[in-house]
């Protein structure tokens, strides 16, 4: 179960969007709010496109135990630098948060042997989430598997996994 | 709790997927997920693993007056219980539109399918007959309840032994399992449900859909059939429309694999009569792995010792040479020598500025001083001063404790006034329990 605290980068799905603020969930006890303000670049006139089950990939703002969290996709300083509405493509899925963190260490080996295979987007969210696109439909379900497995694979087996498949 | 939405990322990717032929899991179009029985320690009861879905079955029996319009016939009772641990949307207690659909498909497959004889269930017409009672709970939920729970329910049904009982005129005696053995209860044939899933109106169908997959499905096609390829149920959900030839195939492919798992259910409850026979151990307890952290194995990994030897010279050659051995003592004053001069100590900046604390309060220094290069200038400058003029003490032990008094040195003085104010509060804690322990003695 994850737990929202403040300044965490995660994955949220749009689940109702009433009139300013939408609601998203990100998989905690409760829905998180984000003021369609928050976006970099967003005025009253000029909204963000966002609709109900689009992903947004954000960072809190406001979390602790006695009220709702909030999010926004904007900065201190106002850009955006990587946040906002996550693109159409692709495939979310859910894996555990040791995972996410061993993933987002500095120089985690797992990412640079993926990156070898083929080129592809990821995002990763606090929250246990990961979008992740490749050039095909095939060559994303590969990698999802993989990154699905690294959980429970020692380095080893994955090192053999990944040369199976780039000598395939 | 409610559920995690579907996002429509999730939604386009799984259908675009679906359109190349491909599943979540590498499957094929018409493949099962593993399918894994295992049985209780009682009679009846078993888990039935689908993938990742698991279903739990027990079957109980009861004897109890028949009903009134059928006085010869025992009574079955089905249930399906979707527990919350299945699945977060699922709640205790709330009849959701699901939990009915699945209840009266296990009943259609199970007892209109005249799959139980309840004929020999009967004891004494019209006053006692045998109630069985199966209950099936969902532990897990990852897509296809229905072929899980249908797979569970006639493997419990067979594996259940009910009490013998013998009828002498007016007399019914039931004998406990000890006196004799219990009976099990005459099936006839073994309905199976498997399920397809419809994408796009139809086009593309899926067996044996996993949870994402039902959740962008447009519908749903159950097919109960037994191993004689009679058809026990058929249920289609959805609103799909389907065409004949769609159905005629469908049927084809559960005769197929219905087939390989009433095989597989055979061979599990000949395991496990056996087991029980031969007086092993059985039940879920030996059915679950053994996963214990402690017993990791490691495999010893091969050391390549080849160029160690060169190795460990260049690692010699580039090292830094040991440091200076200091053979003389250095006598300071009678009675008081040292050996070296001790290595650079980072307490040296507290040191030094304790020193001068004590100096302004009390009028009386306690050194344990060292050669500090990283100090600040002025404190640096107060070091050199200081090493000319006062003995060095390098241990800081209670027994060995030497204070040598010095005069004041009046020029510290001033510039510990800016210091001291600032580590004042940190240190003065430090201060007070050397204090203490120059006080000890």
């Amino acid at each position: 179960q994850y737990v929202p605290v403040k300044g965490d980068h995660v994955i949220g799905i749009v689940t109702a969007k009433t009139g300013d603020v939408f609601k998203l969930d990100v998989g905690g006890s409760e829905q998180a709010s984000l003021s369609y303000l928050a976006f970099e670049g967003a005025t009253k006139r000029n909204r963000p496109n966002v609709q109900v089950g689009d992903l947004i990939y954000g960072q809190f703002l406001v979390a602790n135990k006695d009220m709702e969290p909030e999010m926004v996709c904007i900065d201190s300083s106002g850009r955006s630098s990587g946040m906002g509405i996550i693109g159409q493509d692709g495939f979310l899925f859910k894996v555990s948060l040791g995972l996410i963190r061993k993933l987002l260490a500095p120089k985690c080996e797992i990412i640079q042997e993926l990156s070898q295979l083929y080129p592809f987007e990821l995002v990763l969210g606090m929250n246990g989430r990961i979008w992740v696109k490749a050039k095909t439909v095939q060559q994303t379900l590969i990698i999802v598997n993989i990154l699905e497995a690294c959980e429970y694979m020692t380095a080893e087996q994955r090192k053999q996994a990944l040369a199976k498949l780039s000598g395939k | 709790m409610k559920a995690t939405p579907l996002s429509n990322c999730e939604r386009r990717f799984l259908l675009r997927a679906i359109e190349e032929r491909k599943r979540l899991d590498g499957r094929q179009c018409y493949d099962y997920r593993n399918v894994r029985v295992s049985f209780g320690a009682d009679y009846g009861c078993c888990i039935v693993e689908l993938g990742k879905t698991r279903v739990l079955a027990q079957v109980s029996c009861e004897l109890v007056p028949p009903k009134p319009n059928r006085p010869t016939e025992g009574i079955l009772f089905f249930n399906l219980e979707l527990s919350p641990m299945a699945a977060p949307g699922f709640e205790p207690g709330r009849q959701s539109d699901l939990l009915v659909k699945l209840n009266r498909l296990i009943e259609r497959c199970l007892r209109n399918s005249k799959c139980i004889d309840t004929e020999s269930l009967c004891v004494v017409a019209g006053e006692k007959v045998w109630q069985i009672r199966l209950d099936l709970h969902l532990l897990n939920h990852d897509g296809n309840i229905i072929d899980a729970a249908s797979i569970a329910g006639i493997v419990a049904l067979c594996h259940f032994r009910r009490p013998d009982v013998s009828v002498q005129g007016e007399e019914v005696t039931v004998y406990t399992p000890e006196e004799r053995d219990p009976v099990p209860l005459s099936i006839h044939h073994m309905p199976i449900c498997v399920s397809f899933a419809f994408f796009q109106q139809g086009t593309y169908l899926l067996v044996d859909p996993s949870e994402r997959e039902e959740r962008v499905m447009d519908g749903v096609l159950v097919i109960a059939m037994n191993k004689h390829r009679e058809i026990c149920t058929m249920q289609s959900s959805g609103g799909i429309m389907l065409v004949k030839e769609q159905v005629l195939r469908c049927s084809k492919i559960t005769a197929v694999k219905v087939a390989e798992i009433t095989e597989l259910i055979q061979k599990a409850l000949e395991n496990d009569q056996k087991v029980r026979k031969e007086g092993g151990k059985f039940g879920f307890a030996e059915s679950i792995p053994n996963q214990k952290i402690t017993a990791f194995k490691m495999e010893s990994a091969a050391v390549d010792t080849n160029d160690v030897e060169e190795q460990a010279e260049e690692i010699i050659t580039k090292a830094d040479p040991p440091s200076e051995v200091f053979a003389k003592p250095i006598l300071h004053t009678p009675g008081t020598a040292q050996i070296g001069e001790g290595i650079e100590n980072s307490w040296g900046e507290l040191e030094e500025s304790d020193r001068e604390e004590a100096a302004e309060e009390e009028g009386e220094s306690e050194v344990t001083a060292f050669e500090c290069q990283k100090m600040e200038t002025e404190d640096t400058s107060t070091v050199r001063e200081t090493k000319n003029d006062e003995p060095i003490v390098l241990s800081d032990s209670e027994e060995e404790e030497v204070v040598i008094l010095e005069p004041q040195e009046p020029p510290k003085k001033t510039r510990t006034q800016a210091n001291s104010n600032q580590e004042n509060t940190s240190k003065k804690a430090f201060n007070k329990r050397r204090k203490k322990k120059r006080a000890a003695h």
